[in-house]
């Protein structure tokens, strides 16, 4: 219940932060992911960087063809901003179905993509929506795509000496649609996900011409279904083509069995939540 | 920070949870620690405003910061009308989980003074009780955001007429 003793810093800058990482450091934003794991004694950093106090992190901006939503944007602003309900609507479904009302106010968006939880709700949002990661360091920036970000359980492709400090999402332009939709351990919607997907459709003269869909809860990571938006392509969307494309749900997804749910079922779940997925991205053109 | 409208000051260890700077350091022990990963809500405060669980914070992380726990809700011996929803229409009964329970609720209805029977469901869904079944609680609630709408409240289920 209590962590192992560490030292604490809260840097002001960014630069300031990323000085005082190294090996036995992890970052802090929101802590609602971190602090259990300390309290429960499962992972013990010698150092945190608490980068709560950096100005500048919480905004969610308007770049043009795209949004970026920074590192201290809580799930409870991700959930309900303008920005996001417009231009990523399956994140700002996702984010809103995070946790609860409490972890909303405090966790982040970026803090639980960096966590990379096979069960989360935001990755697979990210993957659909084509958001793009920015991981920062003293050395530089780089942009790691969302379906190249999730590497395994709990593990991103940042580097220990990286923060992410933000995530770049393309607008929904016209034609376009996302939607999240998911099975909680609680039952509905509540409590990290059993199954879930997210999928991003592009429509143009009454077909798909494009279409990402993002799966998690049932594998070893949150994962981009290839099969399934190749499959979608060049369909009108009938639920014939549906169910079809969601036929493949796990194709590229490696399956995991879980307290909640055997490889055979969380397979049937896959294929219903992005069916599922796909519907309602259709109906958000 | 500020608790409870009161300046306090303290050395902490990083490591010093917000729920245990509360109880311990400032014996305010109305808030309570219910379980070991954040997801009862018994610890559940107020923090600049938002309610947060205090057992998923570091206190340091709330340096500056404005703190209300359940403590600080009456006001010159007023019960704050959640308070007095719960009293009303008998909102807990072991009581470990209802400071947690009222700060959310609180919250909810500093958002939405009218909410359904659904959104208050959901908007406790950080907040565990294993005595009620959480059907007084909503009426508890419902009675609060009544009162504080300046409407009246409805009657009791116990009142009304058998069918």
């Amino acid at each position: 219940m209590y962590p192992r003793a560490f030292d604490y810093v809260a840097p002001s800058s960014l630069d300031e932060a990323f000085g005082a990482l190294g090996d036995d450091a992890k970052v802090m934003a929101g802590g609602m992911s971190l602090i259990p794991l300390m309290k429960m004694r499962l992972f013990s950093p010698g150092l945190v960087v608490d980068i709560g106090r950096i100005p500048g992190l919480d905004r969610v901006d308007d770049q043009g063809d795209h949004i970026e939503i920074g590192a201290l944007v809580r799930h409870a602003t991700t959930s309900s901003h303008d920005l996001v309900l417009a231009n990523a609507a399956a994140l700002a479904t996702a984010a809103s179905l995070t946790g609860d009302v409490q972890v909303r106010n405090q966790g982040t968006t970026c803090g639980a993509l960096a966590h990379a939880d096979v069960a989360a709700d935001q990755p697979a949002a990210a993957i659909a929506c084509g958001a793009v990661m920015i991981a920062q360091s003293s050395a530089g920036s780089r942009e790691i795509p969302a379906a190249e970000f999730f590497v395994d359980s709990l593990t991103s492709a940042l580097n220990p000496d990286e923060i992410l400090t933000a995530i770049r999402i393309p607008k929904t332009g016209v034609g376009e649609g996302s939607a999240y939709d998911k099975l909680g351990r609680r039952g509905g919607h509540s409590d990290y996900a059993v199954a879930s997907a997210a999928a991003w459709v592009k429509l143009a003269n009454g077909s798909i011409e494009d279409a990402r869909v993002g799966v998690t809860g049932v594998g070893t990571r949150p994962q981009l279904a290839e099969s399934v938006g190749a499959a979608l392509i060049g369909t009108d969307g009938s639920e014939e083509a549906i169910k079809t494309a969601a036929e493949k749900a796990t194709d590229d997804v490696t399956l995991l069995e879980d307290l909640y749910g055997s490889e055979e079922y969380k397979a049937h779940l896959a294929k219903v939540y992005v069916a599922r997925a796909i519907r309602q991205a259709l109906a958000a053109v | 920070m500020t608790v409870n409208g009161r300046e306090v000051s303290a050395d902490v260890e990083p490591r010093t949870l917000l729920v245990h700077f509360i109880r311990d350091h400032l014996r305010l022990t109305g808030t309570h620690v219910g379980c070991e990963t954040g997801y009862c809500g018994a610890c559940t405060v107020h923090v600049d405003g938002k309610a947060i669980k205090s057992c998923t914070m570091f206190a340091i992380q709330a340096d500056g910061a404005t703190v209300t726990t359940i403590e600080g809700l009456a006001t010159d011996g007023q019960l704050h009308p959640v308070q007095e929803g719960f009293w009303e229409r008998h909102g807990l009964q072991c009581g470990f989980c209802t400071p947690g329970m009222i700060m959310a609720a609180v919250a909810l209805l500093e958002e939405n003074d009218n909410p359904s029977e659904s959104e208050i469901r959901h908007g406790i869904e950080g907040n565990l009780c294993r005595c009620t079944g959480y059907h007084n609680i909503v009426r508890a609630i419902e009675y609060a955001g009544a009162t504080i709408r300046g409407d009246e409240p409805a009657p009791p289920d116990w009142e009304k007429a058998e069918s």
